[in-house]
């Protein structure tokens, strides 16, 4: 009953609604050949290179596979702190 | 020239063996020449699901290494005079037979038969590639769940990978109630996620536990909605064009009797 209850206030998605979600994002990953370890290569190997050129906080440097418009998408967000000064 | 159809999924205990059994038989039931090729060697079952293990002498190991004959080797169905299994051999490897042998047993089988329907073993093994290597055409099974569909997409793209391109998708045990409830994936959800065209969907159906009990393929069943599910899907591989069943479906007054008398 406080089950029905949550669904009817809309506070707990339907439990299809989580098998789709979470089968999307675990396609995503098989279908680009991307494990969750690769995405973490892929991560540093950023960090290394966007750090050369600007100064943020490696926290968030945020990496992940996103779907859109039936496209897969590489998603990069980085919050910059500083650019750095151009040194030619 | 016949046509050679393979069932696969990926994922095992999603239904391949009974929608093999099921399609199989009801092929024949509308006057095709049938053989049921089970490639699952190691476990079998094929045979049981059709009521046939007792007529076993041969398997599909001693065919593809010559030591009988392909007409020594397959089985004749108690019911359909045109219905024929090919069983999977039980203490051997999946390794026994490979692909250029399972090539040449279809291209043979093609010559006689109207349909060739290839039980798939689960897995990506070698089982797999056996069982799609002489098939012209793939059918994939799949249930609601998030780990069968993950399965099925995998096992899509590998098909593809092997020139098997346009899988078609049965989705089977769907739950009507539970997908109103909005607790198990729809059909729809589903042909969203996966993307392939749908050759049907399989109501779960207790009448599927109690004829495969009997060794009785439930498409044989006229009162089952299970049977009705896959007599309309052997229709439509016949090329015909079958509305998807009802799930919704009231129940017949007989049948509601029957649960009353029941409790």
């Amino acid at each position: 009953m406080a089950n029905f209850l949550q669904k009817l206030l809309g506070m707990e998605k339907n439990s299809k609604d989580m098998a789709k979600d979470r089968l999307k994002l675990v396609l995503i990953q098989d279908r680009a050949n991307m494990s969750p370890n690769m995405l973490e290569d892929l991560r540093k190997d950023l960090i290394m290179v966007i750090s050369k050129y600007m100064d943020f906080d490696e926290k968030n440097l945020d990496v992940q596979m996103a779907e859109q418009d039936n496209m897969t998408m590489l998603e990069v967000n980085i919050p910059i702190a500083n650019v750095k000064r151009n040194i030619n | 020239m016949g046509e050679v159809i393979v069932v696969t999924s990926g994922k095992g205990g999603v239904g391949k063996t009974t929608t093999a059994a099921n399609i199989g038989t009801g092929l024949a039931a509308q006057g095709k020449k049938v053989v049921l090729l089970d490639t699952d060697i190691g476990l079998r079952n094929l045979d049981v699901v059709l009521g046939l293990e007792n007529r076993i002498v041969y398997d599909i190991v001693d065919i593809a290494h010559g030591h009988c004959k392909l007409k020594q080797g397959m089985i004749k169905d108690k019911r359909f005079d045109d219905l024929y299994l090919i069983p999977a051999a039980q203490t051997k490897e999946k390794t026994a037979v490979n692909e250029e042998q399972m090539r040449a047993i279809c291209n043979e089988l093609k010559q006689e038969f109207d349909y060739i329907i290839i039980d798939c073993p689960a897995g990506i093994e070698q089982g797999f590639k056996n069982a799609i290597a002489g098939a012209d055409r793939a059918f994939v099974v799949t249930n609601p769940e998030v780990s069968a569909v993950r399965d099925a997409d995998r096992i899509i793209g590998l098909l593809e990978a092997n020139s098997l391109n346009n899988p078609q998708l049965i989705i089977n045990r769907v739950r009507p109630n539970m997908v109103k409830q909005g607790d198990m994936m729809s059909v729809e959800d589903i042909l969203e996620i996966l993307a392939v065209k749908l050759l049907g969907v399989i109501p779960d159906d207790d009448n599927i536990v109690i004829s495969t009990n009997r060794g009785e393929p439930v498409v044989l069943d006229e009162q089952a909605r299970a049977g009705k599910a896959y007599r309309n899907i052997v229709r439509r591989i016949m090329g015909e064009e079958v509305p998807l069943l009802n799930l919704d479906e009231e129940e017949g007054f007989f049948s509601k009797l029957m649960k009353v008398f029941k409790k």
